[in-house]
């Protein structure tokens, strides 16, 4: 593993019962660099990014992150193992899954006080700095119910921030959201690539991955199609499959 | 009809006394020992090892396939023949304990189960593992959904711990019983131990009432 790699994934693949959902994907995650999955559904690509999270366990292939912890799945691998995986990575979900019976404040200190067992002090301080710069240090002590779509998603972003991650992985945040909220949860992980967070996303926002992006990964039924910087993958796809979807998505009708 | 007055106002105390003393105290602890019992039992039979979801299945199928009186005389008259004597109250405290355990274990399966998965998902990738999650994440969320059927339960039990009496525990109706065996006034003394049991369960359903409420603002919607 060259040094400036922090996730290497090789070879992984997955089925649900009959079907085969991951058949063998690589790619590698550069510090600091922000990768877009992106394919049509059913391709994979969120599958392959909850493998990353440990949220679902291959049943073979190798994800490393680079000083560790390096997990080799087989179909004995059990989802206790795979869990090692949430210690370098969290995960900003679809649906923000904010837990509706606890505050915005609680929601993002919660792992890190219960679970981290960080200092109070540290973690409250850093909770407010998060707040303040999604513009929802306001919203500290609201529940999750009362706040708009675009909101829990922010809050959801500092929710993952919170665990000192070395990879964000981010699960087509916007999909869920109506389009004049899509914006501001989009600014929101511009400036995080801006600063130089690692970062994989599953969109379908190929104008954002275009514009954020460094390198694009295209997935098409369960295997990489084409890997390459963004600019090249959206602007200029080599491969027919790419072409179609790239078309697609830019042309719907 | 003014001795019937006079009746009605003396066995007042001695019923209420009986609801105080045993009524409301055999309630209180079956309820909370049987929801210990029926969380647990969730729990087994929603495992994904094959035995002991089995033997949740099993339990819960044999409290809610059996009656309330069979099992309290299996326990108070039957158990002495294989040499295993238990006194009046602790009889009816096991029994009415295991018949809320197999009821409630499907509520609280069912509340569990109403929780989405992303509550889960969220709780794991917070780094939490399953059984914190479960009882951080989860269970406050499915407790403002067991809380209108498990108030049915509680409601039931109370009323239920009416058939305590056969098994000798002097509780309120057994009171009346008692009073009735001397006057001979039994449509009184029933109707007065029916209004003492209605007021018992308003009180209780003003606080489901009160319990929902303050639950209502975590529900996800």
């Amino acid at each position: 593993m060259s040094p400036s790699n922090l996730l290497s994934v090789t070879g992984l693949h997955k089925s649900f019962g009959e079907n085969q959902v991951l058949k063998g994907i690589d790619f590698t995650v550069h510090a600091g660099e922000v990768v877009a999955l992106i394919g049509p559904s059913g391709s994979g690509k969120t599958t392959a990014l909850r493998c990353l999270n440990g949220l679902e366990v291959p049943q073979a292939g190798t994800v490393a992150f680079n000083g560790g912890p390096e997990v080799s799945f087989s179909a004995k691998t059990t989802a206790k193992q795979a869990q090692v995986l949430r210690r370098r990575s969290a995960m900003v979900f679809q649906g923000h899954h904010l837990f509706p019976h606890l505050t915005v404040l609680q929601n993002v200190t919660v792992g890190p006080l219960e679970v981290q067992k960080r200092e109070r002090g540290e973690v409250m301080e850093q909770a407010a700095k998060l707040l303040e710069r999604v513009g929802l240090s306001a919203k500290a002590d609201a529940y999750p119910n009362s706040l708009s779509g675009g909101q829990q998603q922010r809050v959801g972003i500092v929710r993952a921030l919170m665990l000192k991650p070395d990879l964000l992985l981010f699960d087509e945040p916007t999909s869920a959201l109506d389009p004049e909220l899509v914006g501001e949860v989009l600014v929101v992980i511009k400036e995080l690539a801006q600063e130089g967070w690692s970062m994989v996303l599953v969109t379908h926002e190929l104008a954002f991955a275009r514009d954020v992006a460094d390198t694009v990964v295209f997935m098409d039924g369960g295997v990489v199609v084409e890997t390459g910087p963004a600019a090249k993958v959206l602007g200029a796809p080599s491969n027919p499959r790419t072409q179609g979807f790239v078309q697609r998505l830019l042309h719907p009708f | 009809m003014d001795s019937n007055w006079q009746l009605f106002l003396d066995s007042l105390w001695p019923l209420a006394k009986g609801a105080i003393t045993a009524t409301i105290p055999l309630s209180l602890i079956s309820f909370a020992i049987g929801l210990a019992i029926a969380l647990l039992m969730a729990l087994m039979r929603m495992s994904g090892n094959k035995l002991v979801s089995s033997i949740a299945r099993v339990y819960i199928s044999i409290i809610r396939g059996t009656p309330l009186l069979v099992q309290l005389f299996v326990i108070f008259y039957g158990m002495p023949s294989i040499g295993i004597t238990i006194d009046p109250w602790p009889s009816a405290i096991i029994a009415f304990s295991l018949n809320i355990g197999g009821y409630a274990a499907e509520i609280i399966r069912a509340a569990i189960l109403s929780v989405p998965a992303g509550q889960w998902e969220a709780g794991y990738t917070v780094g939490m593992s399953r059984t914190r999650t479960l009882f951080r994440i989860i269970l406050p969320q499915a407790a403002r959904v067991s809380v209108p059927p498990l108030s049915n339960s509680f409601i039931s039990l109370v009323k239920d711990t009416s058939l305590a009496s056969l098994i000798l525990v002097t509780e309120m109706f057994r009171k009346a019983q008692e009073i009735t065996a001397s006057t001979y006034e039994f449509m009184l003394l029933y109707l007065t131990a029916a209004g003492l049991y209605w007021i018992i369960c308003l009180v209780l359903s003003g606080l489901q009432n009160l319990l929902e409420g303050r639950l209502e603002k975590y529900v996800a919607k």
